[in-house]
Formats: structure tokens, C-alpha cells, sequence
């Protein structure tokens, strides 16, 4: 321990005894220095392995970017921002942008308020709800690739069990290709991500809801309020925070969507549910166009860093500490 | 449970049933075909088998392939874990306990990290493999999902030590205890719940995972149980039946893993997601 008592060891001109305050200031700041290298060894694996596993592939992305680059050697051949501007100009690309809109757009519209009501459902003395609860999270923890297997088989053209039991029921003409029809395949993958994920997002409303003191449903209980009132003006205001993260959660899910669509249909029929991790596996890892394939995994991480740092800001600005005053104590 | 309560929630517990049937079906339906024969299977699709054919089941666990997958998928499991949940142990320690200059920066570096896609940085994180010799090796999955699980790991983790109170370090401090003893013998045995919570989710997160595992591993030494799956539903693609009961072989693991702990990983799930 650094102790203010210990006899000065300066040498020197100035070797003086110095007045108490500053040299107890100089311990102060000794122990200071001390503490913060003790701190900062305790960080020092954890940078070490996120520094080299994430942080610097991902500006290595950025690098390799700006070169026309089949991936052997080290890229050579500048072409400034021509990838760039190529994946503008690229109808693949420029789709999987829009199937990454569409995908988030049902996901907000029928996929969280169907794991809400859900869990809304559940969150009542019910019986049988702790078998519910269990099966709807089950699909979750499930590998993606896995139940992509499993959906491929279930909805095969004739084959599956999906037209084996539209045809048992007499509705032959809803059955069809679903995974290889152009016009429905987005709508089947959109069928399996509803049900491998909503127990997720239903399990955090649950957490949610839980939270809300039951005195406050009550007292509007006692003023007169029906189920409806109750809901929207006390249950969703309160449930808000967890809205907002789930919401974000799914969002991001979207753009990084890629086991389900590889094992069901690798972004087939023809591009018509190719994402753009499947983009980006595609050009990266079959056709050898690294430089390019690193343009379309910088345009995924300015995506996700925009639409991060901006729902940050405007949406999650209420709920979080850490991460977010910092953010806006830099920021701003 | 009243009679005249049942009847005001018909129509919820109707719902309910059709919504658990549209989860169980799937599964029920796997379960079911992997004990037909593929013949069978596409006379009778939905049906109950005629007679129990156990030979799909049995076929697969009797081939050394199917368990190389297990072996490997716990492996790397296991070894993303304790790699993971020690790095983030002390890190998180460190932003719990500490007030020092930098530890803002540090912290929101990390939690942006929460934010990123895995997939963005697949392709660089692949040369970045084969530069160092990482692929066809376990390290070359374990570090990198270690990595990538470093965000959600130290946030869960810090949130726990900083209820920890004060004066318990204080104290230790004052019984000479230095910061690592005081992290090795007093936090760490404490956070037995949380550490607990987070190896869960490492140990889901890495069987899962099909990304990496794809990228890393070119020949099947090391093929974890989603890569497995995927080869074999291509391999026999005709023979629906077997494929079924290699998929459900497949699922046990994680869903009995589930079942037993459903408490740290739900706990986890919705912790992680709210304080991240």
C-alpha cells in the first residue's frame, strides 16, 4: 500500500519536505494510478478477445470493402467505393432490403401482438398455463437450423404434412409449392419465424406484466374501467419498456436472419427470399467476390448501427442507464 | 376454479388449445414419423404408425457419426462457456466494483457489440481464421462464439455484482483481502446463481449455433449436430421417415436440457434482453 507517511525518496534541489496537502495529493493520485491498472487487468482478456474476434474482422470488412478481392493474398486492387455503389444498382440486394421491411413489418404487425395477447392470456390464473408457457418457448431453444429441417419436410410439396392435412380437410387449393412458389415462400418463412420466436417475445411481456403492481389494475378495476380500459390505459403504458426492447429485438433478428432461409431454401426460388446474410454468404463463400461480399456485411453493420444508435436516441432513450446516458453524454 | 369462471374463459382456453396444438404438432409429427418406414409414411401420413418401427432410432444411435456430432456440439459447448463466463466474470467484476477513467467508454463499446448481427462479421472472422490456422479446429468456433457472447455475458454479470454490497468488500479489504482474492474467494461464490444463469445461455447459444460451425468446419471431424442435420436431410433426402428420427435425435437434447433448466434460461433470456 502506498502510504502518505512513507519518507519522501525524491533527490534533488526541490528535495525538500513538501507541504502536507500536496505530497498526501501525490499518494492520492499514486494510489489512483494503481487502482485503475488493477481495474483495467481485469479487462484486459475480455478486450483482448473482443478486440481480435470482433472488433478488428469487422474493420477489416470495412478495408477489404474498397478492392476488388477474390479472398486469397492480401486485396490489391483498389476500386474506391465501386462495391458500393454496385450493391445499389444490385436487384438481389436492393431486394433483400425490401424483404428485410416486409419480414419486420409483420413481425410488428402479427407476430408481437400475437405473442402479447399471449401472454396477456397467460398472465391470468389459468389452468394449464405452465404447460403453455413451457410449449410456446419451447420452438425458441430449438437450434434455427434444425427447425428450418424440420418446417422443409413438413411443408414439402405433396409430400409434407402441411398438404396432407389441408387435403384432409377439403382445402386441397390452400396447399401448394410453399417454400419453392415465389409468391409464397416469404409468407411460409414468415409461418415458421412466428413459430419458433414469438414464445421468446411472449416470455418477456410475461416478465413484464409481472412487474406491474397488481394495486394499480385494481384501483382501475374499482373506478369503473372494463377489461379494454384497464389494458390500454394502465397495462400497456407500464408494459412499454419491455414493448420497446422486444420490438428492437425483433427488428434486429430480421436483418440477421440467415439458418432458417439457408437450410429451407438458401434464398430460392430465384432470390425470392434471400436475405442479405444469405447475399453475402452467397458472393463471399461460392462465387469469391470477398470484396464485394465485405461491402454487403459493412451496409449490414452500418444498417444495424444507424437503426441502433437511432432507436437508442429516440425509443429506448427512458428505459436504459449505462449504455445510453453515456451515448448521450457523448453525443450531445 | 369455479364452474361459472370456466365458462367466461371458454373461448381463451379454446384459443390456447389450438394455439398449443399449432406448437405441438411439428414435433408430434417428427416424433410419430420417425417410427414409420418411408412407405408408410406417405400412405399414412398423420395417422398413428401401423407397427412401431424403432429401426430409424435405432439405425442412427448405432452409428459412431451421430455421436462424433454429440461429442463435438458438448465440447464446444463446454469449452465456449468456461471461456466465456471467466473473461466476462472478471471484466464484469471490474466495471461493477471499480470506478476508474475509461470504464464508460469500455462498458458502451461492449454493449454495442449486444446490437451486432453475428452475420456482419462472418466473412472477415472466416479469413481472419484461416489466417491464423483456426479452421477445422474446435478453438476457431469456441473463441470466436466466446467473443460474440462477451456483451450479454458481462452486462447480466455486472448487473448481479453491483447488488452485492459495499461493505462486504470493505470489510474484506480491511482483513487484508486483495481485489482478485477478494473476486476468487467471496464474489464468485456468491454469484453461483448468476454465473449459473449465464453458462446456460452460453451452453444454448454455442449448441445452437450454425453460422460459424458451417464456416469453420470444411471436413466432418468436427460437424456439430445442426451442421449433422442439415448433411444428412441432404444425404437422404429421399428416406423421410429416417430423416424425421435423425431431426427428433436431434432435438432431444436441447429440449431435455430445457426441461431441466427452463428457470436460469427463461430467468436469463428476459434479464439479458431487458438490461442489455
Amino acid at each position: 500500500m502506498t502510504s502518505t507517511y512513507l519518507p519522501d525518496k525524491r533527490s534533488g534541489p526541490d528535495a525538500g519536505a513538501p507541504p502536507p496537502a500536496a505530497e498526501a495529493a501525490r499518494g492520492r493520485g499514486r494510489r489512483r494510478t494503481r487502482l485503475w491498472l488493477t481495474a483495467v487487468a481485469f479487462q484486459v482478456p475480455a478486450l483482448v478477445l473482443f478486440g481480435v474476434l470482433v472488433l478488428l474482422p469487422m474493420l477489416f470488412a470495412l478495408y477489404a470493402s474498397f478492392f476488388r478481392w477474390g479472398g486469397f493474398g492480401m486485396p490489391e486492387n483498389y476500386i474506391g467505393v465501386d462495391n458500393f455503389t454496385r450493391l445499389l444498382d444490385d436487384p438481389v440486394f436492393v431486394g433483400d432490403l425490401w424483404r428485410c421491411l416486409v419480414l419486420v413489418l409483420f413481425s410488428l404487425v402479427v407476430q408481437l401482438p400475437f405473442a402479447l395477447a399471449l401472454a396477456v392470456a397467460l398472465n391470468q390464473r389459468i389452468r394449464g398455463r405452465a404447460v403453455y408457457r413451457m410449449l410456446f418457448f419451447a420452438p425458441y431453444i430449438l437450434s434455427e437450423a434444425i427447425t428450418g429441417v424440420l418446417f422443409a419436410m413438413i411443408f414439402a410439396p405433396d409430400q409434407g404434412l402441411a398438404d396432407h392435412v389441408l387435403g384432409a380437410v377439403g382445402l386441397d387449393g390452400l396447399g401448394g409449392e410453399w417454400f419453392a412458389d415465389p409468391s409464397t415462400v416469404m409468407a411460409t418463412l414468415f409461418l415458421v419465424m412466428t413459430w419458433k420466436f414469438f414464445g421468446f417475445h411472449m416470455m418477456l411481456y410475461l416478465a413484464g406484466l409481472q412487474s406491474i403492481p397488481a394495486e394499480l389494475t385494481e384501483a382501475a378495476l374499482i373506478d369503473g374501467a372494463g377489461p379494454w380500459q384497464r389494458f390500454r390505459h394502465v397495462t400497456l403504458p407500464l408494459l412499454a419498456p419491455t414493448l420497446r426492447i422486444s420490438v428492437f429485438l425483433s427488428i434486429i433478428g430480421s436483418v440477421q436472419l440467415f439458418d432458417l432461409v439457408w437450410v429451407t431454401t438458401a434464398g430460392g426460388p430465384d432470390h425470392h427470399s434471400e436475405t442479405m446474410a444469405v447475399t453475402m454468404f452467397q458472393y463471399g463463400f461460392k462465387r469469391y467476390q470477398v470484396g464485394y461480399a465485405s461491402a454487403i456485411s459493412v451496409a449490414m453493420f452500418v444498417i444495424s448501427l444507424v437503426f441502433a444508435l437511432a432507436y437508442q436516441r429516440f425509443v429506448l432513450r427512458r428505459d436504459l442507464e449505462g449504455a445510453t446516458t453515456t451515448l448521450r453524454g457523448g453525443g450531445a | 376454479m369455479s364452474d361459472r369462471k370456466t365458462g367466461r374463459n371458454l373461448p381463451l382456453h379454446l384459443v390456447l388449445v389450438a394455439v398449443g396444438a399449432a406448437m405441438a404438432v411439428p414435433l408430434v409429427y417428427a416424433v410419430l414419423s420417425g417410427f414409420k418406414t418411408t412407405d408408410e409414411l406417405s400412405r399414412n401420413p398423420i395417422g398413428l404408425p401401423e407397427s412401431w418401427v424403432t429401426s430409424n432410432y435405432t439405425d442412427i444411435l448405432g452409428t459412431a457419426a451421430f455421436w462424433q456430432l454429440v461429442g463435438s456440439s458438448t465440447l464446444i459447448a463446454i469449452g465456449t462457456t468456461v471461456v466465456v463466463v471467466a473473461v466476462s466474470a472478471l471484466a464484469a467484476f471490474s466495471f461493477a466494483r471499480f470506478a476508474f477513467r475509461g470504464r464508460e467508454v469500455l462498458f458502451t463499446l461492449f454493449t454495442l457489440g449486444l446490437m451486432f448481427p453475428f452475420a456482419v462479421a462472418a466473412l472477415p472472422l472466416f479469413l481472419l481464421l484461416r489466417q491464423l490456422g483456426l479452421l477445422d479446429n474446435p478453438l476457431g468456433v469456441i473463441l470466436p462464439q466466446a467473443a460474440f457472447g462477451l456483451p450479454m455475458t458481462i452486462v447480466i454479470l455486472r448487473g448481479f455484482f453491483q447488488q452485492i454490497p459495499p461493505e462486504l468488500e470493505e470489510a474484506a479489504t480491511l482483513d487484508g483481502c486483495s481485489p482478485l482474492a477478494f473476486f476468487w474467494r467471496i464474489l464468485l461464490p456468491m454469484a453461483r446463481p448468476a454465473l449459473g444463469t449465464v453458462s446456460v445461455l452460453a451452453v444454448v447459444a454455442s449448441w445452437n449455433n450454425f453460422f460459424l460451425p458451417l464456416l469453420v468446419f470444411t471436413d466432418s471431424t468436427w460437424w456439430t449436430i445442426p451442421i449433422g442435420v442439415q448433411q444428412f436431410q441432404g444425404q437422404y433426402s429421399a428416406e423421410y421417415a429416417r430423416v424425421f428420427a435423425y431431426l427428433v435425435l436431434a432435438m432431444v437434447p436441447a429440449l431435455a436440457f430445457y426441461s431441466v433448466a427452463e428457470r436460469q434460461l427463461v430467468g436469463g433470456l428476459t434479464a439479458g434482453a431487458t438490461k442489455g
